[in-house]
Order: C-alpha cells, then structure tokens, then sequence
C-alpha cells in the first residue's frame, strides 16, 4: 500500500511550522508599541516565553513530521520502546523534570515582574479614580488637596455621575472628566479603578495595564507614561449591549499642557 | 464480576415495545445513541451560531438582507444587532462547551463503550442512566428557549459573571433568558450527576472477570478519571447557579454588593461579592476542560494504540497522568482571575499550579510520539484525526504558558489569544477525538463503513481550517483585539488587524464547509455504506468480540474472560498480529 498521507501530514507539519514562524515573527500585526516604564518587562518576559514555546513547537512538530514520515506503512516494525515499567519510569522522571524546569523558568521570569507591579506606589505618584459604568468612563481628579470627596450612591443623578456628596468640602476642587483621561509624562499615576454597575475592565494596551473594575471594590494600579501623545482605552470586560463601543481616550502631555487642560475643567466632581 | 446475574438477561430484556425499547430504554447502547445524535444536532446549532457571529467580525454591520428573512429580530434590518451578537456568543460558548462537548464524551461514547469494553452487560444502574439522558434531552430544549422568549438570550457570556447577569435591567437577555440558561445549566448537572456516578460505579464494580484496572483500554481510563473530575466539580456549579437564581428572583445578595446604579437607579441589593460568582465558577470551568479533554485524550490513546500495530508505549504512565491532571485541575481556576480584583499574591499561587499541569500534559504528549517510534502506521481516517488531535493539542497547549503565567496575561487576558487557545486545545482537540472515535466505531455502533475517501477530504479541511482559523486568532490577540466584541473596528488601533480578522471569517467559513462532507458522509454510509466486517480495524478491545447485532444485555450466555492487556500488537514470537483481550492461548513462533 501506499504510504501518501504520511508523506502529506509531514509536508503539512513543515508548512504549518513555516507559517507559524512567519507569523509569529512579522511585527506588523504585533503589540501596540509600548509607553509605560513597566511594559518593556512584560514585552521582555513575552519574548522570552515565546522563544521557549516556539522551540516547543516546532522540534515537536517536526518530530511528530518525521515520525508520520518514517513509520508508514513501516514493514520493519522496532520493538524496542516497550511498555516496560522501567522504561515508563525513567522516561517519566526525565520528561517531567525536563517539563518541570521549563515551567520554574517561565514561573520564575514572570513571578519577579508580577510581584513588582503590585508594589506601593510612589509616593509622588498622582491619584486619578476611575469609575466605569455601562457604557463610559469617568475619571475623577482630586485637585489640589489630593483628596477626593466622598460619594454616596444614592446621590447619583444625571447631572452627578459618580454621586458626589457636596458636603464634603474635599470634593470642592475635585475634576471630573468623563471619556477623557489626561496624564503627565514620566509622573507616576495611582489608578483606582471602581465600577457603578457591572464589572468593566479598564485596559490600556500601550501601557499594558488592564484592571477589572469590580462594583463594590476600589482596586488601585499604578505606572508611569513613557510616550507622549493620544492613546485609546479599552473596556476589556463584556459589560452588556453596548460594551464595544465603550471605549475613551487617554492623552500624555507635559505639565504644562496638562495644568492648562485641567485648570479648564468645571470643579465640584460632578 | 457482573452488574447483572448472567442467567435469563436475555429473558428480562425481552418483549418491550418500540418505546422502551428505543425511546425510553434502559439499554445503555440506545441510551449512549441517544446522547451521541442529541449532541451532534446541538454541535450543528452551536456552529451556525459561530458562523452568524464570524460574519458580523468579518464584515462588521454589514447589511445581509437575506438574514433579515431568516431572522427577522436579531438582524432586523439585515444588519445584525449588538444584542443579538452577545446572545449569540453566549449560547455558542453554553452549548459548544457543555451541551456538546461534556455529553458527547462521557454521555455518548462513555455509555455506548464502557459495559462493551469491560465485558459488563450494562451500566451498574440502567434506571438513572435512562433518566440522565432524558434531563440531558430537557435542558437542550431549556437552552435552546432562551433565544424564543421576550429579550432573547442572555447577553452574558458562558462564564455569566454577576452583577450583569444577576440583573435583569443590566441588558437585554438579562430577563427570562438569563433565567432559563441557569435552569438549563442546573438540569444539565441534574443529568451529568446521574451520569458521571454511574460510568465511575459501573467501571470500579461490573469489570468481567479478568478485567483489572490496569487492563482497561485507555479510552476507558480518560473516561473514568474525566467523570471523577465532574463528580467532584459540577455540584459547585449547581450551587453557584441557584445562589444566582435566588438572587434574580428572591432578593437576595449573594453575588451582587450595595450601591449599584443601573440606569441611574440604586439597585436594592447589598452585600454580596461579585468575585464569589468568579470562584465558583471557575471551580467548575476550569476543570470542564479536563473534563472534555482527558476523554479525548483517552480516545486518541486507544486510536493511536490501534493503528501503531505494536504495544503502546506507557500505558501506566498514561493512566497516572490523567489521575495527576484530574488532581491538579481542581486546584488551578484562579489563572482566569489574574486581573479580576483577587489578591496578586493568589495570582502567584495560581500560576505555579497551572503551570505545574503541563507536566503530565507533556509526557502524555511525548508518550504518543515515543509510541510512533518504530511503528508501523495505518493511516485510516481515524488515525488521521487521532494525528491531528496531537498537533493540535500540543499547539494549544502551548499558548498556556503565556496565560498561565500571571505577568504575561495581562496584555493577553480576553484578547483574542485566549480565544485562540482555548479553541485549539478544547474544542478542536476534542472534536478531532470526536471524529476519531467516530470513524473508528461506526462500524461498531452501525455495522458498516464510512466512505474512506470522504474521510481524508474532511481530515484535511479540518485540519488546514481549524489552524488557518485558531492560530491567527492568536495574532489578534497578540495585537491586542478584545473578545466579546461586537465590533473590533469601533478602536483605531485595531483597524489594522482586520485584515487577518477577515481572513478568519473565511477560513472559518471552509472550516464549517468541510464539516458538511463529514455529516454527508455519516448519513449516506448510515445507510449505504458497504457492510463492515466483523472487527475491521484488527484490534484487541472487547466491544468487536460482542456478538453481532449487539443484544441487550451485550453477551450471550456468559461475559467474556480477559486474559490480557488490550494492545497485543505484533508481540514478537507471537504468530497472530494482534492478540484480542478475550483469547486465553496465543501461538507462538518457534525462536
């Protein structure tokens, strides 16, 4: 008999291993290009785990090539590699503690830069809140107090999204912006990332920072803009009918552009 | 030992009518049919569901006047409404992962080959099999109401995360809809409990005489360590999913916490905690890919185990990984949680144990690869498939390494990367098993042969189309496209990336073509294909001894004796290629 599909799933093996390399290396449909002190780590551990997987895949791939390659249709059949228990055993120890390095590594190599990020922030970093709600983003600036007012949900009205209660003379110089997110270059930045509704994710790619804004938590992430210019904010989480369009913008500037822009804003919060 | 006393079965059996003998029967064979052809028809509604869903991504808001007449709510207009997308992505997700892939294993393949393979007359209690089934069938028929009820489905997600599907003014979907998945979910465990006690009793209590653990076929051992798995994650589910009804309906606050304005309305709620629903729910989900995948596993050990034509390499091994990955499973859930609010530090914990499940996903793996070695492949479709599931798995299995690492899920995590992965490695996987097993026992379970060459043809799209599909989607993801996105064009930044987008709603498109070939062939050789001989593909497990047709009750007067392993392959110094489990005295060569 003819022993075609073997020769045809090893000629597709190679392709499919050609194709994945290609793809995996063009930088055209890649990450948006990075403008926070932490992205870089995170690309750095990316690249790295790619290089592991990407070996993976294609020594297996190619093996698995060879093998559909060479055994069809094999008249010589080798008996060797028996289920025998002492094999099993020393294949065993051999190929999970192969696997189980592999794994150490890539655990280690993120773990470091994982642990790092949820570190305190600096203490000269800015606060800015971010509320989400079905299907827009406030951000809610603290003035020059660096408190922000109370809220109380129950103040909630059209004209007062977040519920700001106006007794409290914090909120005085508060400064809400709703899908405009402004921030100063190179000055670290305490988000704390609430939610009115449902849970949001409050994602911004360049910077790779995503949180999901959990109703009833105040989960706080801090880092620091890199690049100035206009960068677009994802929800990252479905959040109802119009989740896709949930989308605001955050600009970088420099302090200047930035006090000029905010002393414009309305204060009171609301 | 036997489930039931071997005198007079036939006896017992004999005299039903055409309702209980094909409707409600206790015949474990009817009873795995029944599941097989209720989730091959749900798998054919989930995939019209992701075709409808691939358009729109294709050619967001694109105006299909011709849906509008098929559709008249969802694509009213004849472009397809955001709500109608959601409803669709979450009954796609819903009936994909559960109502296909779950049932299909355990439920259709497990019943059918569990009391054949272990030379049982039946299942330990045909009763409760029956029922199973028939709660299956209902909460199909509960899933499938969602869509006709005012609001549609629910907008959700299958992971249905409160406070969203805990409200039902959060979004259209969120009323009746909502309600009904949870009730269809809730009969779903109903009927998997029922199920899953009886495979794992059955297998531990009605082996024939001989038939020792470590004599089962390994597809019996996926099967069994898959229903151990559901028995110990699915009860959490069902709890989670009434905790979430009487919040909808009684007022209570399990998932929902004070404060929530929606539609500028204070919600009277208070004190519940949406990432409680998190813990629950992925206390099932993530071990219901194991749940899928171990089966399918199992399948394509035994397939590849058959068609190597000499012994299998690692049998022991095999089955301890599975036990090993049954174990782990249960403790890994918090990897889908690294970014929804829990503790960092219990992101670290989650990330060690997740990526401690590769170790014996690999040697699995490479215990298939070391078994090619030296071997002597038939390349019958079954095999193909069977090939296929190992390429595929491996590569899906890789993408895990970039989720269930804490630091690099956070670009990644609900991008389209994890849609790529988890498609790879527990939905194509598995189906590969599906079709594995199913071009391997159709001339079991219906006495004549599949059409070889429609076969290779459906291999060979479904392979192209399922990687031109799942691993560009990857690429998406790197690229940082959002999933559960009714429109990706809405961002500036991913406008560039519809140009692969699209190429996946073709590829997607192929993909579904060729799964036309496979349902053509399935009916046309159902009752046109030539008859098949006796056990066709030469192989040693105990369900091609079974007398022909297969009677209630599986064997004559007697259950057959085992007297050995299942993969007796061309044992050297033995005269017969393949050595079946049930003969006592092999021939052997002189030297």
């Amino acid at each position: 008999m003819k022993r075609s599909e073997g020769t045809a799933l090893s000629v597709f093996l190679t392709v499919l291993v050609i194709s994945s390399a290609w793809l995996f290396t063009q930088r055209y449909w890649w990450m948006p290009e990075v403008a926070s002190v932490h992205g870089p780590a995170i690309d750095r551990v990316f690249s790295i785990v790619l290089v592991i997987t990407g070996i993976m895949f294609v020594v297996l791939q190619l093996t698995l090539a060879v093998l559909v390659f060479k055994f069809g249709r094999n008249r010589d059949v080798q008996r060797r590699l028996w289920s025998r228990p002492r094999a099993e055993k020393w294949f065993a120890i051999v190929a999970g503690s192969v696997i189980f390095m592999v794994d150490v590594s890539v655990y280690s190599l993120g773990e470091s830069e994982w642990l790092k990020a949820w570190k305190t922030a600096p203490a000269d970093a800015a606060l800015v809140e971010v509320t989400g709600e079905q299907f827009m983003w406030n951000f809610r600036y603290p003035g020059a107090d660096g408190a922000l007012g109370k809220t109380d949900p129950a103040l909630t009205t059209s004209s007062n999204a977040l519920g700001v209660d106006s007794r409290d003379p914090t909120s005085a110089d508060d400064v809400l912006s709703t899908n405009q997110l402004h921030l100063v270059v190179g000055k670290p930045v305490r988000m704390r990332i609430r939610s009115k509704d449902v849970i949001h994710s409050f994602n911004l790619p360049h910077f790779r920072v995503k949180q999901d804004a959990v109703p009833g938590m105040a989960i706080e992430v801090w880092f620091i803009p890199t690049r100035e210019g206009q960068f677009e904010i994802v929800c990252n989480q479905l959040c109802g009918l119009a989740h896709y369009r949930m989308k605001a913008f955050l600009t970088v500037e420099s302090q200047e552009s930035f006090s000029q822009w905010i002393s414009q804003m309305t204060p009171g919060g609301k | 030992m036997d489930a039931v006393t071997e005198e007079g079965v036939q006896e017992t059996h004999r005299g039903h009518g055409f309702i209980r003998k094909y409707v409600f029967s206790l015949d474990h064979k009817i009873v795995g049919l029944q599941y097989f052809f209720t989730a091959m028809a749900m798998a054919v509604f989930g995939g019209v569901l992701s075709m409808l869903m691939r358009l729109q991504l294709g050619w967001p808001s694109h105006s299909w006047p011709l849906l509008e007449k098929l559709l008249p709510v969802g694509m009213a207009g004849g472009i397809m409404k955001p709500e109608f997308y959601l409803s669709l992505q979450t009954m796609h997700g819903t009936i994909m992962a559960i109502f296909v892939l779950t049932a299909v294993f355990t439920g259709g393949f497990g019943n059918y080959l569990i009391p054949l393979q272990i030379g049982a007359r039946d299942m330990a209690f045909p009763l409760l099999n029956m029922l199973s089934y028939w709660v299956y069938a209902l909460s199909c028929v509960v899933v499938i109401l969602a869509f006709f009820v005012e609001g549609g489905a629910p907008i959700s997600g299958w992971t249905a995360y409160p406070p969203l599907s805990a409200i039902p003014a959060a979004g259209p979907g969120e009323g009746l809809g909502q309600d009904l998945w949870i009730v269809a979910i809730a009969l779903f465990t109903v009927s998997s409990m029922m199920g899953v006690l009886n495979y794992i009793t059955t297998i531990l209590q009605a082996r024939t005489r001989g038939m020792t653990m470590m004599r089962l076929p390994l597809n019996i051992w996926g099967m069994f360590t898959s229903s151990i798995i559901s028995l110990l994650t699915f009860p959490v589910l069902l709890a989670a999913g009434v905790l979430l009804l009487t919040d909808r309906l009684l007022g209570t606050s399990f998932f929902i916490p004070s404060g929530l304005v929606i539609g500028e309305k204070l919600v009277q709620h208070a004190g519940g905690h949406p990432l409680l629903w998190q813990h629950l729910f992925w206390y099932f989900g993530h071990p219901e890919v194991y749940i899928v995948i171990v089966p399918a596993m199992g399948i394509a050990a035994e397939i590849i185990a058959a068609f190597i034509r000499k012994p299998v390499f690692g049998y022991r091994l095999m089955a301890g990984c599975w036990v090993a990955i049954a174990a782990l499973s249960l403790i890994v859930w918090g990897h889908h949680m690294f970014v929804s609010g829990m503790n960092p530090f219990l992101g670290s914990v989650f990330a060690f144990t997740t990526l401690l499940i590769t170790v014996p996903s690999a040697i699995l793996m490479l215990c298939w690869v070391v078994s090619l070695w030296g071997a002597n492949i038939q390349f019958k479709p079954p095999m193909l498939f069977a090939l296929g599931f190992i390429s595929i798995f491996l590569a899906g299995g890789l993408g895990g390494f970039f989720l269930g690492s804490a630091l690099t899920d956070i670009p990644l995590h609900d991008t389209y990367f994890v849609v790529g992965h988890f498609h790879l490695t527990m939905a194509m996987s598995p189906l590969f098993a599906v079709f594995a097993a199913i071009y391997y026992w159709f001339p079991r379970l219906f006495g004549r042969m599949l059409n070889e060459r429609l076969a290779k043809v459906h291999f060979w799209f479904s392979i192209a189309g399922a990687y031109a599909v799942f691993l560009t989607m990857h690429i998406l993801g790197v690229g940082g496209m959002i999933r559960h996105t009714y429109d990706p064009t809405q961002y500036e930044m991913f406008q560039h990336l519809q140009a692969p987008n699209r190429f996946v709603t073709y590829a997607a498109f192929v993909l579904a073509a060729s799964q036309l070939v496979f349902l053509f062939n399935f009916f046309w050789s159902l009752f046109r294909g030539p008859k098949a001989a006796a056990n066709p593909w030469k192989v040693n497990t105990l369900e091609w001894a079974a007398p022909d047709p297969i009677p209630h009750g599986n064997w004559g007067a007697r259950t057959p004796d085992v007297y050995r392993w299942p993969y007796d392959y061309g044992v050297p110094g033995v005269v017969q290629d393949f050595v079946p489990q049930h003969v006592a005295s092999i021939e052997e060569t002189s030297g």
